[in-house]
């Protein structure tokens, strides 16, 4: 006997197998993506007032790779559709677009995570005096970015500063902090606008702790960062089972359509899938 | 062997132009779910052994603390090296012992024995099904399995041992501990879970897609509806404990504080770590499997206690509805219950109360099952096989787990008995003489149609009785050891708090409870002597056993028996129809005392 309903439904359920199979598949991602949200509330409904990390990633990229991804869907479901009429041609048009829409997603998402690795906060055991919001704020807390040796070095931590021997280091302030308001930090950056930063000198034994926004800097950096890799893992997934359909698994095309399409159509469910994911991430994490 | 089925089934078969495929493809790497149901089998019995093993030594160091282990106490030393030293098991070598033996036991050998063994055995064979639904994802999930359960016993060689923070691994001590052995467990964790995964999805599928024509839903034997139940729990519980693995690993690995509270000191210096976690947060995801996972220990086993019981007394099954919907009542209720674990972490009064109440609505489903177990018993003619004998064995055993688990799920009691003794006996009577005992039916009762022999029956009743006065004899005991107040994870067993003790006092542990200790360990020891029969009979069978003279032994009346032995690659002759319920035995009128499900009615096209 071979394995019935490979290609066609059965008839009670309506579905072929790998139908059933991908949204099993689904309700347990769910329920994964489920646990790590859950995480996310309890950890922020938890956290010390003025300790939770917001306002920090940048806003335009992240709708713009938000973008590329519900562009990425709205070409599977395209392609799906010119399978189901038999168009092959026009199927590997807009799911070539599909893959390149993930790549897209994936080099965007590795720009922003590099650009946050170099970015720091620094606690210090005296507070400084700076300029926020066109005021002069006593603080001792400050995000902004290291020079040392003319270099803008990342990963660096309060352990680095010991072992490389650093004994002081130059240090640009951002105008804002997380501990403001959203509308103190938008009122911060318009007027710290044009202006030039003012820059300190800090020596190690000045610093109490130092930390990039990498994901042991905050239980905020490490839910983005544990979040939007898992995620990025399930978009580069995607992609490769998309790009084997697409190219090396397309002869089965020619010898069986039906199974072909299912194949299209459970790969596309898959990546609605992981789009979703993003459309709850992204205000999640960039927004509130 | 190929009595009443006809041998046709390879010949005349698409199949039959394939090669012969070779030892490594058809053993190793198959996609056959029989086969990979006897590897798992196989892997999941090896665990089996190991962790009892481990348990083994755990019970010398807690009767005789500080002294080297007989026999093996050498190897330890010279294997384990300054944790063992002499010999003698140290305290973090008993905690990497403790935390292993838990993780093995559920997780590498009662679910993959319960769920992947039988179910991939014997689900497809009772729906009338050629395979699962997908071969290669069920191959998949095997070899996930596998480098989960490598992954966990390399652990152990490791510098620093395996994992020491107990089966649920609590943060922060599961963080805080400098070794690499949390950071292995949850590395291994996380591929036991892919592997459940993809079981699930395929049980599930295979379940939905794959019954025979005329396989209602009503007409599936109990023991596929308690493997669909599983499929779901599994399916929908692991991934939270995934996302918990995962954030504890990031803790572990890249420094985060999930799970580590703000302010918290390790060996009395603040940790350099940013805080604002929470350790209540790991318990909540791990219990939201882990009150899940009970169930999935339990529901297969009460699926195989239904058929041994239904064939054995040659009756119907009493109240097969009740017990469908009972499973499946379990199946929603599993997800509301887990904060009874939690009692005693100052989540609240108004919690513990929503807790308590779900779970004494939870235990209903679980005596309505076995209520109809008891009541299919009365008025058969019972035939006293190995396998009806463990299945016998498990009603009371499981009923003596499952009601000394009320005093636990209500808060008050819960108080006192909380993470002593009390709760070890509890749990290991639903799993031990329960869940094991009924895996233990299954074996005996299934393998004529694995290999197509007999176990020895003089053997397997040395076997039962055996396991029957052992497991009393060890558990029995930690029921009045914790209600006397001994704490679970004490590497001497309470020698240094019971010195403690204050001479009039009433309670504490007196030299009675610590001697037995003592019992304990004996009988643990005749348990595994009366193992050996056992795993003798099962490889000295698989060649000399008795031949069955049909396909169809036990005269039952599900699918799997109608099938040759053992069921050749792609399972049946040719598709069968289902005319009937699971259980037609002894129908008024019939010649034969028992009527295949796939067997028409008079009258019918035959």
């Amino acid at each position: 006997m071979e394995i019935p309903y490979t290609a066609q439904p059965r008839k009670d359920t309506g579905l072929y197998n790998a139908k059933v199979g991908i949204w099993l598949f689904l309700a347990s991602e769910v329920m994964l993506f489920g646990g790590l949200f859950s995480a996310y509330i309890l950890l922020r409904v938890g956290a010390t007032p003025g300790t939770w990390v917001h306002g920090l990633l940048n806003i335009p990229i992240g709708t713009f790779n938000t973008a590329v991804l519900i562009t990425s869907s709205v070409t599977v479901v395209l392609s799906w559709a010119a399978l189901k009429v038999g168009n092959f041609g026009r199927y590997r048009f807009y799911q070539a677009i599909t893959i390149l829409c993930a790549l897209g997603f994936l080099g965007i998402k590795s720009f922003e995570y590099r650009e946050k690795f170099s970015h720091y906060e620094v606690w210090l055991n005296q507070p400084v005096t700076v300029t926020r919001g066109g005021q002069e704020v006593q603080t001792d807390r400050l995000l902004g970015h290291i020079e040392y040796q003319g270099h803008h070095p990342a990963f660096w931590s309060t352990k680095t500063l010991a072992e490389k021997q650093v004994e002081s280091f130059k240090f640009t302030p951002d105008p804002i902090h997380y501990k403001m308001t959203p509308k103190e930090m938008a009122h911060a950056r318009k007027t710290a606008a044009g202006r030039k930063a003012e820059e300190f000198e800090f020596k190690a034994a000045d610093v109490k702790r130092l930390s990039a926004f990498v994901p042991g800097h905050s239980t905020y950096f490490a839910l983005y960062f544990t979040l939007t890799a898992l995620h990025a893992l399930h978009v580069l997934g995607g992609a490769v089972v998309i790009f084997y359909i697409w190219g090396p698994g397309a002869k089965m095309w020619k010898t069986d359509p039906e199974r072909y399409t299912n194949r299209v159509e459970v790969s596309g469910l898959f990546w609605h899938f992981v789009d979703l994911v993003w459309i709850f991430l992204f205000p999640v994490l960039y927004l509130l | 062997m190929q009595a009443t089925s006809p041998k046709q089934s390879h010949a005349g078969h698409a199949e039959a132009h394939h090669e012969e495929p070779g030892f490594w493809s058809k053993y190793i790497f198959s996609t056959d779910h029989k086969i990979i149901g006897i590897q798992y089998g196989l892997t999941a019995l090896t665990f089996l052994l190991f962790g009892f093993c481990l348990m083994l030594m755990m019970r010398w160091q807690i009767a005789h603390p500080g002294q080297p282990v007989p026999l093996v106490g050498p190897l330890l030393a010279k294997v384990l090296g300054g944790v063992a030293a002499g010999g003698v098991m140290s305290a973090d070598l008993y905690n990497s012992f403790g935390a292993m033996h838990g993780t093995i036991m559920v997780f590498l050998a009662v679910v993959p024995l319960a769920f992947g063994a039988f179910g991939n055995y014997v689900v497809p064979l009772m729906i009338g099904a050629p395979d699962m639904a997908f071969p290669r994802v069920n191959m998949a999930s095997y070899q996930a399995y596998v480098v989960g359960g490598i992954i966990m016993f390399v652990s152990f060689f490791i510098p620093g041992g395996a994992a020491q923070a107990g089966w649920t691994s609590y943060s922060p001590l599961a963080t805080s501990i400098p070794t690499d052995g949390q950071t292995f467990w949850l590395v291994g964790m996380i591929f036991l879970i892919t592997s459940s995964l993809l079981g699930a999805v395929n049980f599930i599928a295979t379940i939905i897609q794959l019954r025979a024509p005329g396989m209602t839903w009503m007409r599936l034997p109990f023991f596929v509806w308690a493997q669909f139940v599983t499929g779901f729990l599994l399916l929908l519980a692991f991934p939270p404990l995934e996302a918990a693995g995962l954030m504890q690993l990031m803790d572990k690995v890249a420094g985060t504080s999930f799970f580590l509270p703000t302010g918290l000191a390790v060996g009395g210096q603040l940790a350099d770590v940013s805080g604002g976690g929470s350790p209540l947060l790991w318990q909540h995801l791990f219990w939201f499997l882990g009150h899940p996972e009970v169930y999935v220990l339990i529901l297969p086993a009460m699926g195989i206690v239904c058929e041994v019981i239904s064939n054995n007394t040659r009756k119907q099954i009493w109240g097969y509805k009740s017990l469908v919907y009972s499973s499946l009542a379990i199946g929603f209720l599993s997800f509301i219950v887990w904060a009874h674990h939690m009692y005693l972490t100052g989540m609240g009064t108004k919690i513990s109360t929503f807790f308590q109440t779900t779970t004494m609505i939870i235990s209903i489903p679980s005596v309505i099952i076995l209520t109809c177990f008891f009541i299919s018993l009365w008025g058969g003619s019972i035939r006293f096989n190995t396998p009806m004998l463990f299945a016998l064995a498990f009603l009371p055993m499981f009923g003596i787990g499952g009601l000394t688990g009320l005093p636990l799920g209500f808060s008050a009691s819960d108080l006192h008995l909380h993470d002593t003794y009390y709760v070890i006996a509890h749990f290991h009577y639903v799993v031990a003489p329960g869940t094991i005992f009924a895996l233990f039916a299954g074996i005996y009762y299934w393998f004529p149609k694995m290999t197509g022999r007999l176990m020895s029956e003089y053997w397997g009743r040395v076997h039962f009785w055996g396991s029957l006065i052992f497991m009393n004899v060890v558990f029995q005991p930690m029921f009045a050891q914790g209600m006397a107040g001994m704490i679970r994870r004490m590497a001497d067993g309470g020698a240094n708090y019971s010195l403690a003790r204050v001479p009039d006092a009433i309670g504490g542990l007196s030299d009675t409870i610590m001697s037995l200790h003592t019992l304990i360990l004996w009988g643990g020891i005749g348990l595994g002597l009366v193992q050996i029969p056992f795993i003798i009979n099962v490889f000295w069978s698989i060649k000399h056993g008795r031949k069955v003279t049909s396909d169809n032994p036990w005269d039952a009346t599900t699918l799997e028996w109608q099938t040759p032995t053992p069921p050749p690659h792609g399972n049946f002759a040719a598709e069968p129809t289902v005319h009937r319920g699971p259980y037609d035995y002894s129908l008024p009128g019939k010649a034969k005392d028992f009527t295949p499900q796939n067997e028409p009615d008079q009258g019918g096209k035959h």
